[in-house]
């Protein structure tokens, strides 16, 4: 549970979403999409950047990123499996 | 009243100026190779359009003492209005009593020395030489032209990202129109730095490969370098030559996001159609669109779009000669209204290099070869940037 | 300008926060007296930014200063009726603050890891992109960025914009920001050696060929280098153009802000108009690339009133070099 507070905590702050708590952010809470956080195509950048700055994992494309930012547990799923290997 | 373009300067990756460029242009010589320019992990890697000469060299051309701490972004616009201004022969004019206005458009002014000064700074708040960051403000390059060629009726600078160069022309007719001057060199300046170098890379939207706009395979830009003018005059001046006419400027804000253009390309749209509009003219009357075609996915797509809904299934000759000087932000809409002059005083049509695809989408196919003798009697030419500030300008022939 | 144009709204958000909530209430005798502090720099008091710019989305990529510059624009659009034909604004050195973050994140980082966020944020467009997205105007947009006259050329604009047809009103307004680094190199540029302060500020007008308003703005002129001679020309030359006589000037708002080193070109300005009545604002906001848009505000909210001055002349330059001229006319109806 750590693990996915502090990956809220890192999106809550490189995205600038201040008026939100890491507990008010429902891990399955889609990223995208009007019934969800309503992300852009600038936040698609910025969390391949958290990924890289704080897991370091590389995404090569934003088109890549698409399938695995779709919310908090998509994304640490992707972390879980890739820092394993 | 209409106004009149009696004289054309540019300085790019394909030439140091006018006559250098129309024979890059010709010969398919692209100015695109990897960066050598300044200090940077990019360097040697990355390919950018570079203006083939230093700070030394142009500082020589320009016979300014080489100990002058001048930002690269004012030695280009100094370069390129010159040449605008002797072209127009308004050195030879001074006993016309014209009122002279000089108009820039530049995207990040002085920041080519500011970056030397800030990393000093940050070490320490009484580090950094300040000549160094005199010169940070967009203002500066444009008075150090203006003083240059002597110009102090009006001096002003624009900045809308990459439409700023087309925007100062528009602002600059104005002007004109209105009866405060009679006389304007406008266009805009844009030096190569490590701040829009890494501010695009952080975009993703720079191709670590030559750029290819329009091509299905595009993959992002190429940043460049440079400067355009274009002298615009009252018709009822004595001007020794023209290229033709400034018909219609656009500016619209797509009003849709900070940095992309919506997909279906609705603010590329509304540009042209205003332009059109503004100048009273009907699609058929365009011969030849001078594409803002950057090379990035998001660009290429919108604009792409938005000429078919407007044109339908036979535009124009289409090229973007963003292959050639790379992405010359705050300068292209210059530089490009002066390839588009070019385009219509000799009949020609640039290629657009790099193409081989067209995008799944759209389908255009823009002009491959260099086409001369053509009947080129209209010319499209547009600059899209950030912020959804998009222009469209329209030439034509006297 | 052949056409009158009037002004029919203004906002500011400024040092001096405006303590009159309704327009066209202030005289001279509101404006604190000129007491050189010992502070040399003047910080903006500003409004609760979330009470304008509402969706959180849309906040929250926006530094301290697209806030101002965007909640006075949306301040002064408040109450307007129709949607401005043209959005045009004006600053000096732009978003100052994200292009500090750019930079520092460049150099520390060594060109690794970059959020793009700031160096988007950083364009000089930045306010003017975000009022027509706010907004939802997609007229003409153009900003201008050219020291001391920024804000005029953008006036100037609007002002054939609206002569020429293009549109039948529009938005104009400046946006300065002071940070640590901008007042720090001031500094050691020796700017306020001998006095004056730095400031900030933001704002906006409206303005309108077809709506009437207690305000009208006549004319502008510019002068860049003159010496104080040509400057005296160049205002007798505007004043003529305008048919206006000296003594038709009844308040002169100057841009003298107790800096010896920029005293001169005021001081020949003043005692040009030695029936004039001279009010002073510097003391207030600081000095900065587009403060005069502090004076047209300042006029503004003096017109309109059965005793209000029928004429007022704005006089500002920028560290000498940029010189400009505001006329102003009161048009009181009883």
């Amino acid at each position: 549970m750590h693990f996915i507070n502090e990956l809220k905590t890192h999106i809550i702050e490189e995205l600038n979403l201040e008026e939100l708590t890491p507990d008010e952010m429902d891990i399955d809470l889609p990223l995208f999409g009007d019934e969800g956080l309503g992300l852009d195509s600038i936040d698609v950048l910025e969390l391949i950047l958290i990924l890289e700055k704080y897991y370091g994992l590389k995404i090569s494309t934003p088109k890549e990123g698409k399938q695995i930012f779709r919310s908090v547990r998509t994304i640490a799923d992707y972390i879980a499996a890739n820092q394993q290997q | 009243m209409r106004i009149v373009v009696s004289g054309v300067g540019t300085v790019s990756a394909i030439g140091l100026n006018v006559a250098e460029s129309l024979r890059a242009l010709a010969g398919k010589k692209s100015g695109i190779e990897p960066l050598s320019l300044f200090e940077s992990g990019h360097k040697g890697k990355l390919p950018v359009g570079e203006v083939k000469a230093d700070n030394r060299m142009l500082a020589e051309m320009l016979a300014i003492h080489p100990g002058k701490t001048i930002s690269r972004t004012a030695l280009l616009g100094m370069s390129a209005a010159q040449e605008a201004y002797g072209d127009a022969c308004l050195p030879d004019r001074k006993n016309e009593g014209l009122r002279i206005g000089f108009i820039s458009g530049t995207s990040v002014g002085g920041m080519d020395l500011s970056e030397h000064f800030y990393a000093d700074h940050l070490q320490s708040p009484a580090k950094g030489r300040l000549r160094q960051i005199i010169s940070h403000d967009c203002g500066d390059s444009t008075e150090k032209i203006a003083s240059r060629l002597g110009i102090n009726d009006y001096i002003t600078t624009v900045s809308t990202a990459c439409s700023s160069g087309a925007n100062a022309v528009i602002a600059g007719a104005r002007l004109i129109k209105h009866g405060f001057l009679d006389c304007v060199i406008a266009g805009g300046t844009d030096a190569l730095c490590r701040f829009t170098l890494n501010g695009f890379a952080s975009l993703k939207i720079v191709d670590e490969y030559p750029c290819r706009p329009f091509d299905e395979s595009r993959q992002g830009l190429n940043l460049g370098e440079g400067a355009g003018y274009i002298v615009l005059e009252k018709e009822t001046n004595r001007y020794p030559q023209s290229y033709g006419y400034l018909l219609a400027g656009a500016n619209i804000c797509e009003a849709f996001h900070q940095t992309a253009s919506s997909p279906e390309g609705n603010g590329a749209l509304l540009s042209m159609q205003k332009a059109l509009q503004t100048g009273n003219l009907q699609t058929k009357q365009i011969d030849y669109i001078n594409l803002h075609g950057t090379g990035t996915p998001n660009n290429d797509m919108a604009e792409g779009n938005a000429i078919r809904r407007l044109f339908g299934a036979t535009p124009p000759y289409l090229s973007s000669t963003k292959a050639y000087t790379g992405h010359t932000l705050g300068a292209c809409g210059g530089i490009e209204a002066v390839f588009s002059l070019l385009a219509i005083k000799y009949g020609l049509v640039f290629p657009n290099l790099n193409f081989t695809t067209p995008i799944a989408g759209h389908g255009l196919i823009p002009e491959t070869e260099y086409g001369e003798n053509r009947r080129i009697k209209t010319v499209m030419s547009n600059s899209f940037g950030f912020g959804g500030n998009m222009s469209t300008l329209i030439f034509s022939a006297i | 300008m052949k056409e009158t144009i009037y002004i029919t709204g203004a906002s500011s958000i400024t040092p001096l926060l405006p303590q009159k909530p309704s327009p066209y209430t202030y005289t001279a005798q509101d404006i604190p007296p000129c007491t050189y502090t010992e502070t040399i720099r003047s910080a903006c008091k500003e409004p609760d930014y979330k009470a304008y710019i509402t969706d959180p989305a849309a906040r929250r990529r926006m530094s301290r200063v697209v806030k101002m510059g965007l909640t006075a624009a949306l301040q002064c659009l408040s109450g307007a009726g129709e949607m401005p034909g043209a959005i045009i604004t004006a600053t000096g050195l732009g978003c100052l603050s994200d292009t500090e973050k750019f930079l520092r994140t460049l150099i520390e980082n060594k060109e690794e890891l970059l959020n793009p966020t700031p160096f988007i944020q950083s364009t000089f467009n930045t306010v003017g992109s975000q009022i027509a997205i706010s907004t939802k105007n997609m007229a003409y947009n153009n900003t201008y960025v050219h020291r001391g006259v920024s804000f005029e050329s953008a006036l100037l604009d609007g002002m054939m914009m609206l002569a020429g047809g293009e549109a039948e009103s529009v938005l104009v307004g400046s946006y300065e920001e002071l940070t640590a680094t901008s007042f720090d190199i001031q500094s050691r540029l020796g700017f306020f050696r001998k006095g004056g302060k730095a400031g900030e500020g933001a704002q906006f007008f409206l303005l309108s060929a077809k709506e009437k308003s207690p305000c009208i703005l006549r004319d502008l002129a510019f002068a860049f280098q003159p010496t104080p001679d040509e400057l005296l020309e160049k205002a007798a030359d505007f004043l003529l153009k305008n048919k206006v006589q000296k003594a038709d000037i009844e308040m002169l708002i100057s841009g003298d802000g107790g800096n010896e080193e920029e005293f001169t070109f005021y001081d020949k300005i003043e005692k040009n108009f030695p029936e004039t009545q001279v009010v002073k604002y510097k003391h207030l906001t600081g000095d900065y690339q587009t403060v005069s848009s502090f004076a047209l505000w300042l006029g503004t909210q003096i017109m309109g009133k059965a005793d209000s001055p029928k004429k007022i002349l704005i006089y500002n330059h920028f560290r000498n070099i940029n010189h400009t001229f505001i006329l102003l006319e009161s048009r009181f109806d009883k």
